[in-house]
């Protein structure tokens, strides 16, 4: 069997507004335009992936939120419509999804055994949190290459940051281990913006763009250290400063997403591909592709 | 206000009460609160679900049958739950109308597959099996703190009487919200520590009294002690007591108190009663009107850039890095401010005007932005004969007219440094727009000159002139 492969990881947020304002046939409400940098940035994404083959996309997703230890669907096959909670005016999305079992119950299994509380998820009639399917989406609409999604276990709300940071990483550890002793090639996909300071009013066109900018300009600064260091592929230094700016950018990594996503690809070395930044409704969000493959000069 | 309930939200007492004779407990205290509420045969019930997070304002549930097969994505190996509700619309439509009058952000949601939560669906399965009592859902803001959760509360009041119904308030809550962080046998169910189990039998000792508002006094305590910070504060007993006129006299019943995976589960009914334990003197004050306590919530374009408590720079930020007290101003050739979102001029003059970084706001009166319907009634009919009229609803609109003008140029109630106060009746006005005026500009200081005058270009009774400083565009 060949050895998996890693193919890319991506900080890859989840904003539904991305969707809407793409308007794909699978949503319902429709959009003008909006958050253009960042549905730029979204594309380039893809354009990068266009010519690899890929088996499988392994999504950590914060919007399934399991206070009781880490989830990973375990249904083959889930067909359901998303209507977003919060922002069900711009996001009803219709969703046909695979998810590679498998490898899910691979990940679970290497995670539990690193001490991990898991469990898999088996209810056919369970819906599909919006954050799987809008960094999904945005990476791949065709949707034909199965998925493995992985809750977010709220452990910085029950113990800290610093706990929730190891959680991470030991299901980054056991999700790396998990693709490469599969065979497959997969990308991974941390769904989640970096600072999560919202606007709590919304104008009456959501995608009117005069309205759309950082909440706070300390946000902002924070964001744009966190991706400096990913620039500059410091990426142990940006897991030691995790915590500080969680606290400080009320960030969104406090699910485990970016620690995840660092610890699968062993702590990269080499410079994050900064595809676009942009703000959503005050909120940080950038969309960055780490590629070992091109960094260890690998033609592809 | 008929009556209030507490009540859990989690879906163990629903989908495997067999599995643990506390479950079942709160299962029947369910069956008992439930007597009571058919009893007391409300029209609507209004349901305040803390599992139901929204960002922007509050969300109200307005889909005159939301139907679904619910999957709790925590607990989703105890089962599906089929659902299908009744939801009075009329009642969402004005408390939303309402909610929005009173400062707040607030939208209906009415689409098919819309998510309701599981904490609501629990509820209304196990207090309304048969939708016997239509329901109305509100969602919990995950920013909101005291003020908004009251003054929301008042709307469902200010809709109530609208639409001249009685109502059932239910809160969906634990007390202590600590679960488990790992799978526990059925039979090992306990409350998580000692600690949040007297916790919660403190908080049942005063609801059992009828002691609603010291409950709610003591909320900010209550999450410290007991509550894992997924949220600012433990909001819903602010939303209870004020949705139940902020008081202690109730009669209260605690049906079931038990263990949810750890966490305080408690079925509770309190019923108005004068044989309460009564009131006395509360540490904190009633508010009516929600001014946005953040600032973004004043601004119709550009929100105000409030600084973020705990946001600082990182450590190799520049020291200049500082943030503006209020966003640039944007304004037309000459400064001049036109919106719509207040009442259009009656003259060749525009709503405000910037020179250097002043701005000067035209006289504003309570006219409503469209309509030109002025609130709590003109002062005279179109024949000229005087009215009754309400001159503290007339200030809450000036000032609601001001604050869109401000957010138009940038800037908000905190800018104005000085005011002038129109009123054609001081001796019959002058408190009630006074005590109105307090609660928007006691913290602002602004220099204020009131004057009395003999009348109005249009049938009000109070005109504001003010003058705001602006940071350097």
């Amino acid at each position: 069997m060949r050895t998996g492969e890693i193919v890319a990881g991506a900080l890859a947020p989840h904003p539904p507004h991305l969707v809407y304002a793409d308007n794909p046939p699978q949503n319902e409400p429709t959009a003008e335009c909006g958050w253009e940098t960042l549905r730029w940035g979204y594309q380039r994404f893809r354009k990068d992936l266009a010519d690899r083959d890929i088996d499988v996309i392994v999504v950590y997703t914060p919007h399934w939120q399991t206070y009781i230890g880490t989830h990973f669907l375990g249904v083959p096959h889930l067909q359901s419509v998303s209507v977003d909670p919060i922002f069900p005016n711009l996001f009803r999305f219709h969703y046909e999804l695979d998810v590679d079992v498998r490898l899910a119950k691979d990940i679970h299994d290497r995670a539990r055994d690193g001490g991990i509380v898991t469990k898999m998820m088996e209810n056919p009639d369970f819906r599909v949190d919006y954050g799987t399917i809008v960094s999904c989406h945005l990476t791949r609409p065709e949707w034909d290459i199965p998925i493995v999604s992985i809750s977010s276990n709220r452990s910085a709300a029950y113990y800290s940051i610093e706990v929730m940071q190891e959680q991470a990483a030991v299901i980054g550890r056991a999700t790396r281990d998990a693709v490469l002793a599969s065979g497959k090639k997969a990308v991974l996909l941390a769904s989640n913006s970096l600072s999560h300071r919202h606007f709590t009013t919304e104008g009456e066109l959501p995608e009117d763009m005069t309205r759309e900018h950082i909440y706070h300009h300390g946000q902002y600064l924070w964001d744009m250290r966190l991706i400096e260091l990913m620039r500059e592929g410091r990426s142990r230094e940006l897991i030691d400063i995790m915590p500080e700016f969680i606290e400080q950018a009320v960030s969104e990594a406090d699910g485990g997403g970016l620690t995840w996503l660092i610890s699968a690809l062993d702590y990269p070395e080499y410079a994050a591909e900064i595809y676009a930044y942009g703000t959503v409704i005050g909120t940080g969000n950038v969309v960055a592709g780490w590629h070992p493959g091109r960094a260890a000069g690998v033609a592809q | 206000m008929k009556m209030a309930l507490i009540v859990p939200g989690l879906p163990h007492p629903l989908l495997c009460p067999e599995r643990n004779e506390g479950w079942q407990r709160i299962r029947d205290g369910f069956a008992a609160a439930r007597e009571e509420l058919f009893a007391a045969k409300p029209d609507v019930l209004i349901i305040y679900s803390t599992m139901w997070p929204s960002i922007v304002g509050h969300q109200i549930q307005a889909h005159p049958n939301p139907e679904w097969v619910h999957v709790d994505e925590l607990f989703h190996d105890l089962g599906s739950i089929p659902y299908r509700f009744c939801v009075d619309q009329a009642f969402a439509h004005a408390w939303c109308g309402a909610a929005t009058a009173r400062g707040l952000s607030a939208r209906e949601v009415a689409y098919d597959g819309f998510p309701v939560d599981t904490g609501s669906v629990v509820a209304l399965k196990l207090l309304t099996p048969e939708n016997e009592i239509p329901a109305c859902i509100v969602s919990s803001n995950i920013y909101s703190d005291r003020a908004e959760s009251v003054v929301l509360a008042k709307a469902a009041l200010d809709a109530l009487e609208k639409e001249g119904k009685t109502a059932a308030a239910v809160v969906v809550s634990t007390l202590s919200n600590r679960l488990f962080t790992d799978f526990i046998e059925p039979g090992e169910d306990r409350i998580h520590s000692l600690k949040d189990d007297e916790w919660n039998r403190k908080i049942l000792e005063f609801l059992a009294d009828g002691r609603l508002e010291d409950v709610s006094q003591l909320s900010r305590e209550i999450h410290r002690q007991v509550r894992v910070r997924k949220v600012v504060n433990f909001k819903p007993m602010w939303w209870l007591s004020g949705v139940m006129g902020g008081h202690n006299r109730f009669s209260g019943k605690v049906h079931a108190y038990e263990a949810l995976h750890g966490a305080g589960g408690a079925v509770v009914t309190l019923t108005p009663s004068d044989a309460g334990v009564g009131d006395k003197e509360y540490d904190e004050e009633d508010v009516e009107v929600f001014g946005g306590d953040r600032g973004v919530l004043i601004a119709q374009g550009t929100p105000a850039a409030m600084p973020l408590p705990g946001a600082g720079a990182p450590p190799s930020a520049p020291a200049r890095a500082s943030v503006p007290a209020t966003a640039p101003v944007t304004a037309s050739p000459g400064g001049i401010i036109r919106t719509k979102t207040a009442p259009d001029p009656v003259g060749a003059y525009p709503h405000a005007r910037r020179a250097g970084n002043l701005l000067f706001l035209s006289g504003i009166g309570p006219r409503t932005p469209g309509t030109n319907e002025v609130p709590g009634g003109p002062v005279r009919d179109a024949g000229g004969h005087q009215e009754e009229y309400d001159v503290a609803a007339q200030t809450r609109q000036v000032i609601e007219n001001m604050s869109a003008v401000l957010a138009a140029s940038g800037a908000t109630l905190a800018d104005l440094i000085d005011i002038t106060v129109f009123l054609i009746d001081m001796e019959r006005d002058f408190a009630d727009f006074n005590a109105v005026y307090r609660e928007h500009f006691e913290g602002i200081q602004a220099t204020r000159t009131t004057i009395e005058i003999d009348a109005l270009p249009t049938p009000i009774a109070v005109e504001f002139k003010a003058i705001a400083h602006l940071e350097p565009a």
